[in-house]
């Protein structure tokens, strides 16, 4: 196909580079320089999708980030699609594939216009509501069919082959858009020597001066954009980011840029090359320079084809040199739409009309456009296009001063394009993500950014200030005060001589009346993408939907993927005309990030994949690596779980382990416990007060173990800490609760008790520890140490010695989670995997074998030893437990829980106790979770007593056993509970002591 | 090969303090041991943007006391040859290096033979409430260096590390991706971060990554 | 994403190595065995949750881990000071 409406010259597209594109499966020419949407223009490409709602054809209507409708599926493979990319923002490169998104199954031919044409009138606003949440059971259903019908995109199936990126910036001023406001602060920032950031969203900086004809100095603007963006590069200070858009403006001057490296270069991102980028950017001051965006006018069928926003033709035209059309008809409020017909005439194609609603226009380029010869027909309105897949004409009528209605007769001109602007709206929103509000200027017929608590200034069209004059005067101003305010005082840079342009006042209209009632006359869209009405608006609020957030949920508006950037305000006028309110009486909605979609990918940068979360490991792992081990995964550490063999399931595996250590010696990798260095003369004062237990008496070369509870007196950890000396105690935590117990003893010693002389410091990666664990453990020990004397009168359990393992210098902790005769060797870590190897060396003789986790968990509930986390669940105290000998009311200090354990409730009987638990039929092991109930008969909803905590088979018992919570359960003791599970069977238990194995605890004691 | 430390003037022992390190025989392994950064450094490439190394089993001490503590400070200057630094900087004497952590908090890395004499020394010249902890085992010593490792650190950590906020000498703990480090500025073009045993292993395998750009060079 | 001054540090940064941990000045009783439930109740559980000034306990968790006051505005964000454990705030509601 030719670019039947590419024009032979002008633009900043590059004839001699044509690239080839294909849309919708139909293969394009357009030219380096072009946006998608400028290149399917210069193909004449009218449709670009179909209606959210009514399926009608849609085509392109701006030329940037407001668009609605041109909303392209971009990607050449599955791995490579991106949904939501605006044609407007997409540069064009070669072999670019996109497709339109709005449109099933294609956008030419539509099945769901059927369903718009027949049910259209059924179709009212709050259809979401009326039509689809009931029954809610279907929504499910509904969903899948809206979104393929709405066209949101879809994406990938497969990984994205890109990497993303992130880079923390710091500013002390950061600019927000590069048109003349932004470029003229960043002249005078920059040279202050301040660090400064210029960020805009278009492939080159000179925001509307690139689409504009003015002259700076004489000259053409761009070659003054050239000269600033020259003289910016070399400044070391400056950091210049193209294609970057700014999406989000968070407190205390935290914004985020969307940064697009490749997008313009090839499907796939050049290799080694990010994607995109995230810049995490904390400014000092911040200049927002994000100029303003033209509202169309709302009049019947004004979404056909071929309607655009007048500023648009103008960017197409001098852009990318595309006319898109060949009769123009022009409908404005004000001045600036002039320049449009303008623009249209000097490229050769026929201006049909001009046709201003307001009587007496009288501006600069309204004697321009006069003195040209084009027809300006005063006081009137574009009431009605005709046209269904391109626009074929137009009916005008003569309006009333307010523009409430038609009050002449109508008349029917011949045209393809109708460009119509309504002013100008600045784009506030990022000045509203922090939560300030907007505030309404009757004199520029806009809302501009609000009063806000953030170290904020505003330059240009943002103001209001729409002459380039302004902008680049005020932005070299407010350039100047950023940089100063930062601590980089510097005079605002020169502005250069532009041509002031006298401007006519605008009329304040939104919606162009029509010979019929609005809800008669043809749909006048607000939201395209929406497919909002002003006629659904207005019965929006005759339903009683006032307040404009209400409006927003209740017609949609708003809700698409272009934020209502295009039909917010016209909205909101609507919407106060209909309340008999001013506009700044009906407010606006909220904005909030991100200013435009943002790719997965840019937001999860580097963190993904093996870098989504840090794993922490061991100094053994790469030996639990080579010795099959299967990893658990407790807080960030991989911890051992079990060490199946060839052919073992993990039963097997665990049924192994468990009896090799009862029987003769296992071992442990409990490096992960946490471990915190206490020293101090206060040390034990303070053990005593974070502990339910005593430890005043403890003595050096002792080891003892201890609860910890909140103030409520619930338990939240657990762990041994050993008397390393007379004001020195090593304190080992559960593996996930180590930064927690560490930080709440800083809590306590910062807040509470800064008088006592005390340090805590973590050790917990200073130290291997593997626990050997069984009646062969001294044995081994032995082989291994010659000065530790093992005998038990020398060290006893619960003693801890000094002396080396293997060579190497070790702390020895004669403690026992298993209830075996135990030792916790602990080797400074650079030597862990080699003391962890001797002892294999010398352990083969006893068969020493390795156990995880799941082990130590069957091997501690055969013993009746809680696990904090599991058994408790920051509910229960020691007593609850059935640990009230962990508990001392002797000490003079009240330590932490002991006032919340006297709590009326904490005392009161039959609370939930843990017990054990012996199912009838040994072999059905209960699963974790189990609901205790008394009468298994009882209809639902049933009585429960409790639960199941810990639930095992064990092998040394060659039974089920069990721990869980049962009402009073401590005075049950020898009564049945049952357990109705989810398949239907009900499990008989015994309530029974926690502890199955060695209820006199002489195993450990040999 | 250890011993307890019974201050004169104190009959029952106080502090237990370990000299660690075994003789010649045990094999001792750094936390980066695994990832073979020899044999890396050897085969991989000599040119790049980023050069880093691990600064392997060096000793660290903890070093804890208040400034209003004269016993402290004066013992830790006299032993350590340079005062205690102030918030946010580091001092350097020979092979020893001290680095602030936090108000009461220092970090000395010296050569890891030298850890058990030193706190044994310090512990002989200081007086009143302190602590000293060696944590040796624990953590490791990374170097990153060449034109691109600034913008390395600042795809890693959120602290602003130009070096109009970040000079050479000055010193922070702050998160280090999904983990933390004490980064130290060491040179215009180079940086040291000590990096906690556990997460040796992500925080190599982040660098790797955000390194790959500009071409990382490991150095055994 | 608040850029807090850590009194500590002595100087700014990211939220990101903080984190709160609740109501500043939430004394825990001398006495607690003093209490009454309710009184107790009230030091667990019960805080002013203002909308405007209020005092918080933060934590420089990744940083220096020293915990700290600070008066923020709960509806703006500001933060108005930052004070260390033990002293008292300079800038109250009720001023």
């Amino acid at each position: 196909m030719t670019q039947k409406n590419r024009l032979q010259s002008g633009g900043r597209v590059d004839r001699s580079t044509p690239l080839t594109f294909s849309y919708n499966g139909k293969q394009y020419t357009g030219y380096k320089g072009d946006t998608v949407a400028s290149a399917l223009l210069a193909n004449g490409v009218d449709i670009i999708g179909r209606s959210f709602k009514y399926s009608r054809p849609r085509g392109i209507v701006a030329a940037g980030p407001e668009e609605p409708n041109a909303v392209l599926q971009v990607g050449a493979t599955e791995a490579t699609q991106v949904p939501n990319v605006r044609a407007t923002q997409q540069e064009l490169f070669n072999g670019l594939v996109c497709e339109s998104t709005n449109g099933w199954p294609n956008a030419d031919f539509d099945v769901m216009s059927y369903i718009g044409k027949a049910g259209g009138s059924m179709l009212t606003p709050g259809f979401y509501y009326k039509t689809f949440m009931y029954p809610q059971s279907m929504w499910e259903t509904y969903e899948k069919f809206i979104r393929k019908a709405a066209g949101l995109g879809r994406s990938p199936l497969e990984n994205d082959p890109d990497f993303y990126d992130h880079l923390n910036q710091h500013a002390d001023v950061m600019i927000v858009g590069a048109g003349p406001a932004g470029l003229a602060a960043a002249l005078s920032a920059g040279r202050s020597g301040a660090r400064v950031i210029l960020a805009d969203e278009q492939s080159e900086f000179g925001g509307s001066l690139l689409n504009s004809r003015e002259l700076i100095e004489g000259r053409p603007a761009t070659e003054w954009v050239a000269s600033v963006v020259a003289e910016l590069s070399e400044l070391d200070n400056v950091l210049l980011l193209p294609r970057s858009t700014v999406n989000g403006y968070h407190d205390h001057n935290f914004l985020t840029i969307h940064q697009r490296l490749t997008d313009h270069v090839a499907d796939k991102a050049p290799a080694g090359q990010a994607r995109q980028r995230m810049h995490r950017v904390r400014a000092k001051w911040v200049v927002l320079a994000a100029g303003a965006h033209e509202r169309p006018l709302v009049f019947g069928n004004n979404d056909v084809p071929g309607c655009m926003v007048a500023s648009a033709v103008s960017t197409y035209i001098n852009r990318y040199g595309v006319a898109p059309g060949q009769d123009l008809v022009v409908m404005t409020t004000n001045d600036f739409a002039y320049q449009t017909a303008l623009d249209w005439a000097d490229s050769g194609r026929n201006v049909v009309a001009i046709v201003d609603t307001r009587p007496n226009p009288n501006g600069d380029r309204v004697a321009a456009a006069e003195k040209r010869g084009l027809r300006v027909i005063k006081g009137a309105a574009v009431i009605e296009v005709q046209g269904s897949k391109r626009v074929s004409g137009v009916s005008i009528a003569s309006i009333d001063a307010k523009g409430d209605k038609v009050v002449g007769s109508v008349e029917r001109l011949s045209c393809d394009t109708v460009a119509s602007s309504g002013g100008w709206s600045p784009v506030v929103h990022l000045s509203c993500h922090t939560g300030s509000r907007p505030e309404w200027r009757d004199d520029i017929i806009g809302f501009v950014p609000g009063k806000t608590v953030q170290k904020q200034l505003t330059a240009g069209g943002i103001n209001g200030s729409y002459s380039l004059k302004a902008c680049l005067e005020e932005g070299a101003r407010q350039g100047a005060e950023a940089a100063t305010n930062a601590g980089f005082e510097v005079a605002a840079a020169a502005v250069p001589a532009v041509a002031e342009v006298k401007e006519g006042a605008a009329m304040a209209l939104f919606h162009i009346p029509h010979t019929k009632p609005t809800s008669r006359a043809p749909k006048q869209f607000v939201d395209f993408q929406n497919d909002v009405t002003a006629a659904g608006i207005e019965l929006a609020t005759r339903e009683g939907f006032e307040s404009i957030e209400h409006v927003k949920r209740y017609t949609a508006m708003g809700f698409g993927t272009d934020q209502g950037k295009l039909g917010n305000i016209n909205g909101m006028a609507i919407a106060a005309k209909s309340t008999n309110r001013t506009i700044p009486e009906t407010g606006t909605t909220v904005f909030r990030p991100n200013y435009t979609p943002i790719t997965f990918g840019a937001i999860a940068g580097r963190h993904c994949g093996e870098r989504f979360d840090p794993k922490r490991y061991s100094s053994m792992h790469k030996w639990h690596l080579e010795n099959g081990c299967t990893f658990e995964d407790v807080g960030q550490w991989k911890r051992p779980w079990y060490f199946p063999k060839a052919g073992e399931s993990m039963q097997d595996a665990l049924n192994r382990e468990c009896k090799a250590t009862r029987e003769s010696v296992g071992i442990l990798d409990a490096s992960t416990l946490g471990k915190i260095d206490i020293q101090g003369k206060d040390a034990r004062e303070f053990l005593g007060r974070v502990y339910t237990n005593a430890w005043a008496k403890l003595a050096v070369g002792k080891c003892r173990y201890g609860l910890m509870c909140g103030e409520d007196g619930m338990v939240f950890d657990d762990g041994v800490t050993s008397a390393l000396g007379e004001n020195h105690f090593i304190m080992t935590t559960t593996t996930g609760g180590a930064a927690r117990v560490l930080e709440w003893l800083e809590l306590y010693h910062q807040t509470e008790w800064p008088e006592l002389e005390v340090y805590f410091n973590t050790v917990t990666d200073q130290w291997s520890t593997m626990t050997i664990s069984g009646p062969n453990a001294r044995n081994l020990l032995a082989e291994l140490t010659d000065d530790i004397d093992l005998s038990n009168d020398n060290f006893k359990f619960m003693d801890w010695k000094e002396g080396s393992v293997a060579g190497v210098p070790a702390r020895v902790f004669r403690i026992s989670f298993t209830g075996e005769l135990s030792y916790e060797i602990n080797v400074q870590a650079n030597y862990g995997l080699y003391v962890w190897e001797k002892l294999f060396e010398k352990g083969a003789k006893y068969d020493l074998t390795p156990y995880g986790t799941e082990t130590m968990h069957i091997l501690r509930a055969e013993k009746g030893f809680i696990i904090a986390g599991q058994d408790t669940d920051g509910s229960v105290h020691p007593y609850d437990l059935g640990m009230g000998w962990c508990v001392s009311n002797k000490k003079p200090f009240s330590y932490i829980g002991k006032r919340g354990m006297a709590r009326e409730d904490c005392v009161k009987p039959n609370r939930k106790q843990l017990v054990g638990l012996k199912t009838k039929d040994p072999s059905v092991v209960l699963p974790e979770g189990a609901q205790a109930v008394k009468d298994p008969n009882q209809p639902i909803p049933m009585t429960m007593l409790g639960h199941v905590t810990s639930s095992y088979w064990s092998a040394n018992l060659n039974r089920s056993i069990a721990m869980g919570f049962v009402r009073g359960g401590l005075e049950r003791m020898g009564e049945s509970v049952f357990y109705p599970l989810a398949d239907g069977r009900v499990v008989e238990a015994e309530i029974c002591s926690p502890i199955f194995l060695d209820p006199k605890g002489e195993r450990q004691n040999v | 090969m250890s011993e307890v430390v019974a201050p004169e003037k104190e009959a029952a022992v106080k502090v237990a303090v370990m000299n660690q390190l075994p003789g010649q025989e045990p094999r001792a392994e750094s936390p980066l041991h695994h990832a073979d950064l020899e044999t890396v450094a050897k085969k991989g490439p000599k040119q790049g943007g980023v050069y880093l190394q691990e600064l392997k089993l060096l000793g660290h001490l903890v070093l804890r006391g208040s400034v209003d503590n004269a016993e402290f400070m004066s013992g830790a200057e006299k032993v350590l040859g340079v005062a205690l630094p102030s918030a946010l900087q580091s001092a350097e004497a020979g092979d020893l290096s001290v680095r602030w952590i936090s108000p009461d908090e220092w970090l000395v890395i010296v050569p890891g033979a030298k850890a058990f004499k030193l706190e044994r020394e310090l512990r002989d010249a200081m007086g009143g409430h302190f602590a000293i902890v060696n944590v040796s085992g624990g953590q490791t010593v990374l170097t990153l260096s060449g034109p691109n490792a600034e913008e390395v650190l600042k795809k890693t950590t959120p602290y602003d590390v130009h070096p109009s906020n970040f000079p050479v000498g000055k010193v922070i703990t702050s998160t280090f991706s999904k983990t933390q480090a004490v980064i130290r500025r060491t040179g215009d073009e180079s940086f040291e971060l000590v990096i906690r045993r556990s997460f040796a292993d992500y925080a190599w395998l982040w660098l790797q990554d955000a390194c790959a750009e500009y071409g990382l060079v490991v150095r055994g | 994403m608040h850029y807090i001054y850590c009194p500590h540090c002595e100087e700014y940064r990211e939220e990101e190595e903080f984190h709160a941990a609740g109501e500043a000045h939430i004394a825990r009783p001398l006495d607690p065995e003093a209490c009454t439930d309710a009184e107790w109740a009230d030091f667990l559980y019960f805080r002013t949750n203002s909308r405007g000034l209020h005092h918080e306990l933060w934590v420089h968790a990744t940083g220096c881990r020293k915990f700290f006051n600070m008066t923020r505005d709960t509806v703006t964000y500001e933060i108005k000071e930052v004070y260390k454990v033990g002293e008292q705030p300079q800038v109250t509601a009720d001023q």
